[in-house]
């Protein structure tokens, strides 16, 4: 029953793509339905796995053998346990609901069948990962749900800006792949086997060297995946994709796959505290990277990305902190993963009813005209920064409380961080629903069809409530602690006064958002005399310079001087020899007149020589 | 007296028959000169048939015989046949195999 | 036995060097003969009958017809010429026929140290033609007959190299008629030769009414030889005063016409 998860999307994508033209008419409805459908096998198989008791919720079946090389023995193989079904209800849950909002969202686009059937072939791949019981059956939901990305973020293929952003993603992602790859072949190489359950028991028995290399490997494949520093400009790129694609892939669940690989591979990072290090110093800079980025976007979707950076940023920087973190890490995820995609909905429904319009300078003052968007869009803006009791403050508020008592230093970053959020949060909010409206006469602003706010509804309850469940009613703590470990933080701060700290830096932030920007006028042009932090800021912090500077312009360089000596020394030996030859051979081609007469001319004076050499011979 | 003056009258022969084949253009003289340097180790070979004093010489100079007859008949027919499509037995108009 | 090996020798080194001299393909096809029936008296001096006879019958009877026929197909021809045209083949080739000269008779000059003799070779195998007979159909027995495959091989080359392959169909009478008249050159026969030349030999011209010679009427290789007969002028002068009705018929065409 379990097959079933991966085993309806796959169908529908299967369905859809091979269909063809004839299920243009029903194709959405039917992929709508598969995924529901997976959805619901989610919810049952939860609902069984609540009521065993802790030490029998995993499960493990094999579908079939795959590669047999010896004693290397990696069968199609799945597990689905406590983490591996949270991951599932979130892709499967949130998956559909974006099916559904997309129904109303790509209603007029003519490709619409190829959008479902690749949304489809996304939530396969995705289950695939988080199914999979070895790295490298990982590894292929891992690419698919790359492959997924990538057609999808190019999905309006005919603009240039699309087609280069999803090249981007893939060949950006293709650099973290190695780090996965190459964890992968070290864990061959030590232990024997890629299994989780085999390496978590060789893990035990590894030296700190080897974990600590696996480690960095898995992280390289975290960043890549998760648009974390120094692989993190792909992802401002990806917002040319559908909104509904940001929301999914681009927000809730694929970039948290980052995530989801350091959790799972826990055993490993808990005997290499360098690799955890590195974790944490990753995690810290994208999260204040992704901030600072967002704060100065104009444009919603990016905005919103430089914040689901950040947001991700903060989780790697949870998982790095070992057994005290994974937990919430998690917990942090699953909220995440209903604030981010409504709010990604929402601005998907201000783009829809401002012409697709995504210049926040270009908006004001729609909350009277888009009641519903902004009302969901307001609770997940709640549930970010954190006010209590959205979903956003219970994950957010443990993870500052852990990191504090890992180190001042980090727990300081991450309050930072939650000002800075607050402020570009606020800074989101007042520009899009409140102050003067700013838009184009010929932009009627309006609410979007039922089909896209039910779904933004749904995420908002989950982004209201979804904190307090997960955390009272679901038990997180102790529903993950036998899959990724949880400990109590030691010399954790008090709540009594983290809280009220946490929560007046966070005000400040959103204070300081809603005085420049609801109180003030916003030009509708961005002004140009700004501070640096602000250039820099809208430059992406200049990371695809620095691409471009380290890695693009030494590589041309050296391909084109490859290219030379390869025309010059190479080619020149080759034709030289060539030319060389052909030379003598001219020269020796007089020696062929054609005349048999001048060949028996030649025979008979190598028969002299002959004659003349046995003469000589028998003279000596 | 000496049987070495056969031998020498056969070396003379096939110099003169070699000779011929170098100089001569007319394919069919040419090839009477093949002919020629035949002969003249037939000549050797029935010397040393009786200097050896036994039939193996001669046998041999019979199967030169019998080949020399079959290179003659499909050497002419190759000469006739150049002949026909290329109006001349000279054998240095057969020059197709130069470039 | 001396004066024989002597007569034959020189015999047989005029033949070949005639053959290699001569200019005319005919004559180096006659001097070649010479030298195989010297060779072949020298065969029955060295004890070899049989090779004799043989020598006689096949080479110079066989193969040296066999050559005049192929001569008499391909006809005088311009290679005859005894001028050389490649360049630098004529004076190496004399160097190195010198030279092989040389060697091969420095080297096989004085080879034979002892001599047998086939006396008691032929006595033991009861004559020359056993004794032969007795090693081809024994020792060299698979040789010989591979020869006649060999033999058989030739033959039907021979008949495949002489064989022409219609690709159109045969052109009938009316084909060769239509073909003649349609090329616009004389239709009918050529003109005999020794028509009005009060000679029918074949290298005598034939005479135009106008007293003057038909070259169409003698084979053109006997015009390119220079072979041909002179007319007496007197005779194309009275042939012309004929054709103009001039001339008296003396009393000896009389006699013709009345014989």
């Amino acid at each position: 029953m379990h097959s079933l998860l991966i085993g309806l999307p796959l169908l529908g994508a299967a369905v859809l793509l091979l269909g063809g033209k004839r299920t243009n008419a029903w194709g959405h409805y039917f992929a709508t339905a598969m995924s529901i459908g997976s959805f619901l096998v989610g919810v049952a198989s939860f609902s069984e796995m609540f009521g065993l008791p802790a030490e029998e919720r995993s499960i493990e079946w094999t579908l079939t053998e795959w590669i047999s090389v010896g004693s290397f023995q990696v069968p199609i193989a799945f597990q689905l346990d406590q983490l591996s079904i949270a991951f599932v209800l979130l892709i499967t849950g949130v998956g559909s609901l974006i099916h559904v909002y997309s129904i109303g969202y790509m209603e007029h686009d003519a490709n619409r069948r190829k959008f479902f059937s690749y949304l489809n072939l996304f939530v396969s791949a995705m289950i695939v990962l988080v199914l999979a019981n070895n790295y490298l059956l990982l590894y292929v939901g891992w690419e698919g749900v790359g492959l997924a990305s990538y057609l999808l973020i190019g999905f309006w293929q005919h603009k240039p800006s699309a087609a280069t952003a999803a090249k981007k993603a893939f060949v950006v992602n293709r650099v973290g792949d190695i780090g996965l790859s190459l964890a992968v072949m070290l864990m061959f190489a030590f232990f024997g086997t890629v299994t989780f359950a085999g390496v978590n028991e060789a893990a035990d028995n590894a030296s700190e060297q080897t974990a600590t290399w696996i480690g960095l490997a898995l992280l390289l494949a975290a960043c890549g995946k998760s648009a974390q520093f120094p692989l993190q400009s792909w992802l401002l790129d990806a917002m040319e994709g559908p909104t509904p694609v940001s929301a999914l892939i681009h927000a809730a669940t694929m970039v948290t796959a980052g995530v989801y690989l350091i959790a799972r591979s826990n055993e490993i990072y808990n005997i290499a505290p360098t690799a955890q290090l590195a974790v944490v110093i990753i995690g810290s800079i994208t999260y204040l990277m992704g901030a600072v980025i967002g704060t100065a976007k104009d444009d919603i979707k990016k905005g919103l990305a430089g914040s689901t950076m950040s947001q991700i940023g903060l989780m790697i920087l949870a998982v790095g902190l070992g057994p005290i973190g994974y937990v919430f890490a998690i917990f942090h995820l699953l909220t995440h993963g209903f604030f981010k995609a409504g709010m990604f909905l929402g601005a998907g429904s201000v783009m829809h009813g401002m012409h697709d319009d995504v210049n926040m300078r270009h908006y004001g003052a729609l909350r009277t005209a888009m009641k519903i968007t902004y009302a969901t869009f307001g609770l997940g803006f709640l549930a970010i920064i954190g006010i209590p009791p959205f979903a956003g403050f219970w994950s957010k508020d443990e993870i500052i409380k852990v990191a504090f008592s890992y180190s001042p230093l980090v727990g300081v970053l991450t309050l930072v961080g939650a000002g800075v959020t607050a402020f570009y949060m606020t800074r989101m909010m007042a520009m899009t629903f409140f102050g003067t409206a700013r838009w184009d006469d010929d932009v009627h602003p309006h609410e979007s069809p039922k089909t896209m706010t039910i779904p933004m509804i749904i995420l908002a309850f989950g982004s209201a409530f979804g904190g307090m469940l997960l955390l009272f009613v679901a038990d997180i703590e102790s529903w993950l602690e036998p899959v990724v470990g949880f400990e109590h933080a030691h010399h954790a701060p008090d709540n009594a006064i983290l809280i009220p700290v946490t929560l007046a830096v966070v005000a400040a932030g959103a204070a300081l958002g809603w005085i420049q920007y609801a109180t003030r006028d916003v030009p509708r042009v961005a002004p140009a005399d700004v501070s640096f932090l602000t250039t820099a800021a809208r430059a992406d912090l200049y990371g695809d310079a620095v691409n471009e500077a380290v890695f693009m312009r030494p590589g041309q360089y050296l391909t084109r001087s490859l290219v030379y000596v390869d025309n010059k020394v190479v080619d020149g030996a080759v034709n030289g020899t060539a030319g060389f030859v052909g030379l003598v051979a001219s020269q020796l081609r007089r020696l062929q007149t054609g005349y048999a007469r001048s060949y028996a001319l030649m025979m008979v004076l190598g028969a002299l020589v002959i004659l003349a050499t046995a003469v000589l011979v028998r003279m000596s | 007296m000496s049987a070495n003056w056969f031998i020498i009258l056969s070396a003379i022969l096939f110099t003169i028959g070699a000779v011929g084949v170098l100089v001569r253009r007319n394919a069919i003289v040419v090839f009477m000169c093949v002919e020629m340097m035949l002969n003249a180790a037939n000549l050797a070979f029935v010397t040393f048939a009786h200097t050896n004093g036994n039939f193996d010489g001669q046998v041999i100079a019979f199967f030169v015989m019998v080949v020399a007859a079959a290179e003659v008949v499909i050497g002419l027919s190759i000469i006739v046949t150049i002949f026909r499509t290329r109006r001349s037995a000279s054998i240095d108009d057969a020059s197709l195999l130069k470039l | 036995m001396e004066f024989a090996f002597w007569i034959c020798a020189i015999l047989a080194v005029v033949g070949a060097l005639g053959m290699v001299f001569s200019k005319k393909a005919v004559h180096s096809a006659l001097f070649v003969a010479l030298t195989m029936l010297n060779l072949a008296v020298l065969y029955a001096v060295l004890e070899a009958p049989f090779l004799s006879m043989v020598q006689v019958i096949v080479y110079t009877g066989a193969v040296m017809m066999l050559f005049l026929f192929v001569l008499m197909v391909v006809g005088v021809d311009s290679s005859d010429s005894l001028t050389e045209s490649i360049k630098g083949q004529r004076v190496p080739a004399l160097l190195g026929g010198a030279a092989l000269g040389v060697i091969l008779v420095g080297l096989l000059g004085n080879v034979v140290t002892y001599n047998f003799g086939l006396d008691s070779a032929t006595a033991a195998a009861d004559g020359n033609m056993q004794g032969l007979a007795n090693l081809i159909f024994n020792r060299y027995l698979f040789a010989f007959e591979v020869t006649s495959a060999l033999l058989i091989t030739a033959a039907i080359g021979a008949m495949v190299l002489a064989h022409r392959e219609h690709h159109t169909p045969r052109p009938t009478q009316r084909d060769l008629a239509e073909k003649r008249f349609l090329s616009g050159r004389h239709p009918g026969s050529l003109p005999a030769p020794g028509i009005y030349a009060r000679h029918n030999a074949v290298d005598t011209p034939a005479l135009l009414p106008d007293g003057t010679m038909s070259a169409l009427s003698v084979p053109k290789p006997l015009a390119s030889r220079g072979a041909l007969k002179a007319v007496d002028i007197a005779a194309g002068e009275e042939v012309s005063a004929l054709s103009r009705g001039e001339a008296v018929i003396t009393s000896q065409s009389t006699d013709q016409v009345e014989g």
